[in-house]
């Protein structure tokens, strides 16, 4: 694909986040989507492409009173929407549609509409993992990490730090679910859910969603609101089973996608102005900073307590305080893109000055998937 | 650890060989013929060259602790706090399990400590292997 063909031009979240019992979860999806092309100035019958996770194109595009011609319903967990990103860039590029709709919308506090998850005892899931008492991501997503600490020296007052931070970036947000600050030992005191993850070192459960509107960089420049370019694209999966991941202390998928996105942007770790590493757990931004080659394996722990991706610090990352004190309704992704497009339009109440390059890299299951998205508000 | 109430597998055609080696109190891995890759989970081809042509063998049932959590939210089956663990067999591959005969704490449980495998019958279909510590 070539950099900055596609540009996002709509981009909006639920018009509340949080607990939203009075949405189904089909309607968040609608909210989310009425408000981006509120957002660009667009109606149903202009949008001619759609893509969603976890619920079908069809469900979304006759919910909406879309008629497509194109459509993706690639559902690989969390990371699903950086990768309808890239799907939907190469197909405007393409020309299979024009103006392309990406939604989420997700009952995951309320759970209205939104049926319970399930691992069926035939799956290979169910035969070699379940069995052995894992509750979902807190037990299974957290397992690698003691390997991860052991073969780095890192400590688990580290990993608290990734918390901390991130709270601080959530005080600037309005919007986001928790924005007290806390300290280290709030973190290492909460309640332990999964050694050695405690309360505060795991994702919020909440509801909301969100949507992005993307067309032809040409046409981009007929919308109201500010370009955001897509610069760079990339994904990968690797394994159903955390147990069976190739390393413990690295993501394959993360080390496919996140390469091959800076790879067609052109960029490299130092042309890096915003970053957004989904982060589920506090483990994830550590694994995402190494995996994507911005720091050296085995000091991300270290280079996220000195600061550095604090605000202030050299590499802001997270900046609205992440899934672990923004939202996290459990499929975090279109957040994380949210973000990034506020900070290539200047619109981010954490704002990074000058922002021109934002990196926001997406992980789905449990190390299953990943999806990296670079977009750019400079169209050269 | 073996309450009632824990979910059990259900074997499908691909994997009944390695259920059945469980009720015999055998790990049962598989190897290319061609490559001499031992791969985990079942599944009658290579998942590194492609080859139909595979062997079943039994495995040592030697292990070390890979990783874990240690669970303290109520399971079925389970009293918390208890470890989920991941174990690499002798034979190179990794699988999730429990370690029993062990205290569930995190000065007992050393990753790359010595395991041997310990089968447990949930009923007439499914035995489970689980680990405990060489020599505990």
């Amino acid at each position: 694909m070539r950099r900055n063909a596609v540009a996002v031009v709509g981009a909006a979240e639920t018009t509340k986040l949080g607990v939203i019992p009075e949405l189904s979860q089909i309607q968040l999806h609608a909210d989310a989507a009425l408000n981006a092309m509120a957002d660009c100035g667009l109606r149903p019958k202009d949008i001619d492409g759609i893509a969603c996770a976890n619920e079908t194109p069809v469900q979304l595009a006759h919910y909406l009173g879309i008629t497509p011609t194109w459509v993706d319903g690639t559902a690989v967990g969390g990371c699903s929407f950086m990768i309808h990103v890239r799907h939907a860039a190469a197909a405007i590029e393409a020309g299979l549609a024009k103006t392309i709709l990406i939604t989420h919308g997700e009952s995951g506090k309320s759970r209205v509409g939104n049926p319970p998850r399930s691992v069926h005892a035939q799956s290979l899931n169910g035969q070699f993992e379940q069995p052995f008492g894992p509750m979902g991501p807190p037990s299974m997503f957290t397992i690698p990490v003691l390997r991860y600490m052991k073969t780095y020296g890192v400590t688990e007052e580290q990993i608290a730090q990734v918390s901390v931070v991130q709270r601080e970036w959530a005080a600037m947000h309005p919007r986001a679910t928790f924005r007290t600050p806390i300290t280290t030992d709030d973190v290492l005191n909460s309640r332990m859910i999964a050694w050695p993850f405690r309360l505060l070192m795991c994702c919020l459960v909440t509801d909301g969603g969100g949507a992005l509107i993307l067309t032809s960089a040409d046409r981009a420049k007929d919308f109201p609101t500010k370009p955001v370019y897509i610069l760079g694209t990339g994904e990968s999966v690797e394994t159903p089973m955390v147990s069976q991941m190739e390393d413990f202390t690295s993501s394959r998928a993360f080390r496919v996608a996140g390469p091959t996105a800076f790879q067609q942007a052109g960029i490299n770790k130092n042309d890096i102005d915003h970053l957004m590493i989904y982060d589920a757990f506090a483990h994830l931004p550590i694994y995402g900073l190494e995996d994507l080659g911005i720091v050296p394996r085995g000091e991300a722990a270290a280079f996220i307590a000195a600061r550095n991706t604090a605000p202030g610090g050299s590499l802001p990352l997270n900046t609205n305080g992440g899934g672990l004190s923004y939202m996290h309704s459990g499929m975090y992704g279109m957040y994380a893109l949210q973000e990034s497009v506020r900070q290539m339009r200047g619109t981010s109440p954490a704002q990074i000055p000058g922002a021109e390059i934002s990196v926001c890299h997406g992980v789905g299951g449990m190390f299953a998937a990943s999806g990296t998205i670079i977009f750019s508000n400079q169209q050269s | 650890m073996a309450a009632p109430g824990r979910a059990l597998p259900q074997p499908t055609p691909e994997t009944q060989h390695f259920w059945d080696g469980c009720k015999e109190n055998e790990i049962r891995l598989q190897r290319c013929d061609g490559c001499g890759k031992v791969y985990f989970p079942p599944r009658p081809f290579c998942p590194s060259c492609g080859s139909r042509h595979v062997s079943v063998f039994k495995a040592s049932g030697r292990a070390i602790l890979w990783s874990y959590v240690i669970h303290h939210r109520p399971v079925a089956g389970f009293t918390p706090p208890y470890a989920i663990a991941v174990v690499q067999l002798a034979e190179g591959v990794k699988m999730m399990t429990n370690i029993v005969d062990c205290p569930q704490t995190p000065e007992a449980l050393q990753l790359d400590m010595e395991l041997e495998v310990v089968f447990e019958k949930q009923n007439d279909d499914i035995t489970l292997p689980l680990f405990r510590p060489v020599g505990g």
